[in-house]
C-alpha cells in the first residue's frame, strides 16, 4: 500500500527516513506528523524508530540496512549509535564503518539478497557490507550515474530505476538481482528516485507530489496490490 | 580490427508520463509535451494584440517614435515591422514569424509567432501563438504638411539663359525627358528667358543641377530663406533656391575670343564660329578648319559672349565652290589633334558669294568656308556679313585696335530654305516625326510671344533635321497618324516624284532613327518589318 506524505513541507521523504523490513528509522524533529503516519502503518509489525545521525536528520541518505543488520557513516555519535543499537531487536547487527564515501544511503542500495554499490566504495567496506547484510555485492552504476543509492529503489519484489535507464542495462541489473525493473520517476516527475521514495516489501512511501501515475507504477512495480 | 572501445548498444526505454500516464521518452521533465504545455505558457509574458498606426494618404506604418515605413500587407518590411513592436520578445528565441490572412478592410494583420523556451530544469519547449494588430488611421507628419500648404517646394532651381531664342531650353526638354531628371519636380514654370524647376528636397534640386551641367556649360550659385524655426528642438526650415545660368554662347554663334584666350588655344582666329555647344564648347576657325573644345571651367575663367548670333544671319547665293587641298590628299582634315572629331565633315572651300539682295549687282565676296563639302554653285548659303555689319565688343574692339582684319563674309550653315518652300506647296510639309513634351506651366499674365515661340520650334525641328549628332542624344518619335496619311499619298505622288526627288532634297530624319511611341501604339511594339509590309501593300 503506497502512502504519500511530506516531512515538513517537503516531499522527499527517503532523506528523512529508512524503511526495511524488520524495522524503520525516521528523523526527529518537526511535526510529528511524519511520525505518526509511518506508525500507523507499521507499527504493528515493525519498530519505527526516531533517531538523528551523525548530528543531522539525514538519516535516509546516510544510513543502509536490510533485515539482516544496520550499517551507518563514521560521522555517527556514540550515543546515536548506543540509541539505535538499545532500540533495535537483537538480531540486527548494527555497525558503524569506516567509509571515505560516508553518504551510505546515496552509494549502496540493497534489499534482503543483493547489493549494489557505487563503483569506488573500498574493498573493506564491500566485504564488511557483504558480512553485516548478508549479501551478494555488485559494482554497477545505473544509468551512467555513479550515485545507486539515489537513483533506484529496490525491495525482494522489484525496484524502480531511473528513468533514463536504457533497456539493456535495466535486463542486466535484472538479471543480476533477479527482480523485475522499470524505469520511472517520482515526485511529479523527478528522477531521484530514492529521495522521494522509501519502501519494503508490504509498504511504501512518497512524496505528496507524486502523481497517481507514478504512484500506480510504484504498487505495481513493488507488488503492493493486495 | 577495431578502432575504439566496444560501445554497447543502447536503447532508450520508456517512461510513463508522470501526469497522464501515456509512454514518452525521458526528458528533464518527464512529462509528455501536452501536460507540460498545459502546466507552462510560455507566451505568458507577451503582448498578444498591438496597436499599429497607418497612414492612409501614402500607406505608410508608423515606426516609433519618428520614422514612416512605407509596405505592403503580407510583405517582409510589414513582418519585420510587425516583430519589431511586439513586446516581451527579448526574453524568449523566436524561431519562427508568418502572417495569417485576413481580410484587407478589416484593419487587423494577424501574426502566427513561434517561440521556444526553457522550462523546469533544461526542457526546451515550442510554442506557436498569434498576435493580433489592430491598425489604425493616423496621418503622418509629411502629408499633414503636404495637405496644409498643398504645392510647397523646399528648393527651386531658376535656369535662366540671356540670348533671343528659347532654342536652348527645347532641346534641355527633350534631354530631360529622355534621362527623365524630371522625376521628383513638383513643379516646371515658363518664364521669360528661361524654366524654373521646384523639388520637395535640396538634395532633389542638387541632382538635377547635376544633370544639367552634364549636358550645358552653366554656372551656379545658391541661396537659402529661413521659412520656420523650432525653438525647442534648435531646427531650421529653409527654402533654396538656385541661380543656374547656362552660358549664353549659341550653336552657330560668331565669337570674338579674348587675346589670352586665343593664345592659351595655340593663336586660334579670334574670329571663330561655334559649331557645338554640350557640356563643352566646340568652336572653329573657319579658315583652317581647327576645332577646339573649351570645357565649363575654361570658359568660365574667361568668359566670353557672342559677336553675333543667328538673328544677324543674311542669306548668299553660292556663285563658285573651288575646295581647297592639303598635302595634295582629297579631303582636308584640318591638320592638328585639336580638332575635336569634327574635320571629317567639314572641308576647306574657297567661294565665290553674293548677298541676296545685291542679285543683279557686281559685288561679289570672296571668302573662306569650312562648308566646302556641302556647297555648291547655286545654293543658298546663310553667314554672317562683316562688311556691313556693326559688331560691338570689347574683345573686337582690342583685336581691331590690334590691326587685326576679319573676312567680308563668314559663312554658317546652307540654307535649305527654297527646298522647304517647295515641300510645303507639295502638300508633303508634314513631318513623320515628333518630340514629347515636358508639362510646364506658363505664365498667362505677361504677354506671350506666340509667334516667336513657333519661330523657335520650328527652327529647333529644322536643326534637328539638319543635324543627326544632335538627333543621336535624345529620343525622336514616329507619328503614326503622319506616316498612315504619307503612306496613302505616296502612292498616288510615284508619277510626279521624278524631276524633284535626287540627294539635293531638305533634310529628313530617316526611318531607322525614330523610335516607337509606346503610349500611342498601346503595349506592343510594332516593328520596320510590318511597317515595310504595309508600304508594299500599298504599292
Amino acid at each position: 500500500m503506497a502512502t504519500r506524505c511530506q516531512f515538513e513541507n517537503s516531499n522527499d521523504v527517503g532523506v528523512f527516513a529508512k524503511l526495511t523490513n524488520a524495522y524503520c528509522i525516521v528523523a526527529l524533529g518537526g511535526a510529528e506528523n511524519f511520525y505518526s503516519v509511518f506508525e500507523s502503518e507499521l507499527s504493528e509489525h515493525i519498530p519505527v524508530i526516531k533517531t538523528s545521525v551523525a548530528g543531522t536528520r539525514l538519516v535516509g541518505r546516510l544510513t543502509v540496512g536490510n533485515k539482516n543488520g544496520l550499517l551507518l557513516p563514521n560521522t555517527t555519535t556514540d550515543q546515536e549509535l548506543m540509541h539505535i543499537r538499545n532500540s533495535l531487536p537483537d538480531e540486527i547487527a548494527v555497525q558503524r564503518i569506516d567509509e571515505r564515501l560516508s553518504a551510505l544511503g546515496n552509494c549502496i542500495a540493497c534489499n534482503d539478497y543483493c547489493a549494489l554499490i557505487h563503483p569506488d566504495v573500498d574493498r573493506e567496506t564491500e566485504e564488511i557490507i557483504q558480512d553485516v547484510l548478508g549479501v551478494e555485492v555488485f559494482r554497477q552504476t545505473v544509468a551512467s550515474n555513479v550515485l545507486v543509492g539515489s537513483y533506484c529503489c529496490i525491495t525482494n519484489r522489484g525496484g524502480l530505476m531511473h528513468p533514463k535507464t536504457n533497456v539493456e542495462d535495466l535486463e542486466e541489473l535484472s538479471s543480476l538481482l533477479q527482480i523485475p525493473l522499470i524505469s520511472g520517476t517520482v515526485n511529479r516527475g523527478s528522477d531521484v528516485i530514492s529521495a522521494g521514495l522509501v519502501a519494503n516489501d508490504w509498504s511504501a512511501f512518497c512524496g505528496l507530489d507524486t502523481t497517481s501515475t507514478e504512484l500506480s507504477v510504484i504498487e505495481s512495480i513493488f507488488k503492493l496490490h493486495h | 580490427m577495431e578502432s575504439s572501445t566496444f560501445q554497447p548498444h543502447a536503447t532508450q526505454g520508456h517512461v510513463l508520463c508522470c501526469l497522464c500516464g501515456c509512454n514518452i521518452m525521458p526528458n528533464p521533465s518527464n512529462m509528455c509535451v501536452n501536460c507540460i504545455r498545459t502546466q507552462v505558457d510560455i507566451t505568458e509574458g507577451i503582448q498578444k494584440q498591438v496597436i499599429m498606426l497607418w497612414c492612409k494618404e501614402c500607406g505608410r506604418y508608423l515606426q516609433p517614435p519618428k520614422h514612416w515605413v512605407a509596405a505592403q500587407l503580407e510583405s517582409k518590411e510589414l513582418l519585420t515591422l510587425c516583430i519589431k513592436k511586439v513586446k516581451g520578445l527579448n526574453k524568449v528565441k523566436l524561431v519562427d514569424a508568418s502572417f495569417i490572412w485576413t481580410e484587407p478592410h478589416s484593419k487587423r494583420i494577424k501574426i502566427k509567432l513561434t517561440i521556444q523556451a526553457e522550462v523546469f530544469n533544461g526542457t526546451i519547449l515550442q510554442q506557436s501563438f498569434v498576435v493580433e494588430y489592430v491598425v489604425e488611421n493616423n496621418m503622418c507628419p509629411d502629408c499633414n504638411r503636404a495637405n496644409a500648404n498643398p504645392n510647397s517646394w523646399i528648393a527651386c532651381a531658376q535656369v535662366r539663359q540671356h540670348v533671343f531664342h528659347k532654342r536652348t531650353f527645347l532641346y534641355l526638354e527633350q534631354l530631360i525627358l529622355k534621362y527623365g531628371a524630371d522625376s521628383n519636380c513638383i513643379k516646371v514654370n515658363d518664364i521669360h528667358e528661361g524654366v524654373d524647376f521646384f523639388f520637395k528636397t535640396r538634395a532633389h534640386a542638387l541632382k538635377f543641377i547635376d544633370f544639367l551641367q552634364s549636358v550645358v556649360p552653366l554656372s551656379y550659385r545658391h541661396d537659402k530663406q529661413l521659412v520656420s524655426h523650432d525653438t525647442h528642438n534648435n531646427t531650421y526650415n529653409y527654402k533654396y533656391t538656385f541661380s543656374v545660368e547656362i552660358a549664353p554662347i549659341c550653336k552657330d554663334d560668331l565669337v570674338c575670343l579674348p587675346a589670352k584666350v586665343s593664345a592659351s588655344l595655340g593663336n586660334l582666329g579670334p574670329i571663330v564660329l561655334v559649331t557645338r555647344v554640350t557640356s563643352q564648347i566646340t568652336i572653329t576657325d573657319p579658315h583652317d578648319l581647327r576645332s577646339v573644345s573649351l570645357d565649363t571651367q575654361v570658359y568660365y575663367r574667361h568668359p566670353f559672349a557672342s559677336l553675333a548670333s543667328g538673328r544677324n544671319l543674311t542669306s548668299y547665293i553660292v556663285l563658285d565652290v573651288e575646295p581647297i587641298n592639303r598635302d595634295g590628299s582629297n579631303v582636308a582634315w584640318g591638320g592638328n589633334s585639336q580638332t575635336g572629331g569634327q574635320a571629317g565633315r567639314f572641308q576647306l572651300a574657297e567661294v565665290q558669294v553674293q548677298r541676296e539682295s545685291d542679285l543683279g549687282n557686281d559685288t561679289v565676296f570672296f571668302a573662306r568656308t569650312h562648308l566646302g563639302n556641302v556647297l555648291k554653285p547655286g545654293d543658298v548659303a546663310l553667314g554672317y556679313d562683316l562688311a556691313t555689319a556693326q559688331l560691338v565688343g570689347l574683345d573686337y574692339e582690342a583685336f581691331v585696335a590690334k590691326g587685326g582684319t576679319t573676312p567680308d563674309v563668314i559663312l554658317v550653315r546652307k540654307s535649305y530654305e527654297e527646298k522647304r518652300r517647295k515641300r510645303r506647296e507639295r502638300g508633303d510639309a508634314a513631318r513623320t516625326w515628333k518630340l514629347k513634351q515636358l508639362e510646364m506651366d506658363v505664365d498667362e499674365s505677361k504677354t506671350r510671344q506666340i509667334e516667336k515661340e513657333e519661330a523657335d520650334r520650328e527652327r529647333f525641328m529644322q536643326e534637328l533635321e539638319e543635324d543627326p549628332e544632335m538627333r543621336q542624344r535624345i529620343n525622336i518619335y514616329r507619328d503614326e497618324a503622319v506616316m498612315a496619311e504619307k503612306n496613302l499619298l505616296g502612292s498616288k505622288k510615284v508619277a510626279q516624284d521624278d524631276m524633284s526627288d535626287d540627294d539635293s532634297d531638305a533634310p529628313e530624319v530617316p526611318l531607322e532613327e525614330l523610335l516607337e511611341d509606346l503610349q500611342q501604339l498601346g503595349l506592343d511594339e510594332k516593328g520596320d518589318d510590318e511597317e515595310e509590309d504595309e508600304d508594299m501593300n500599298m504599292e
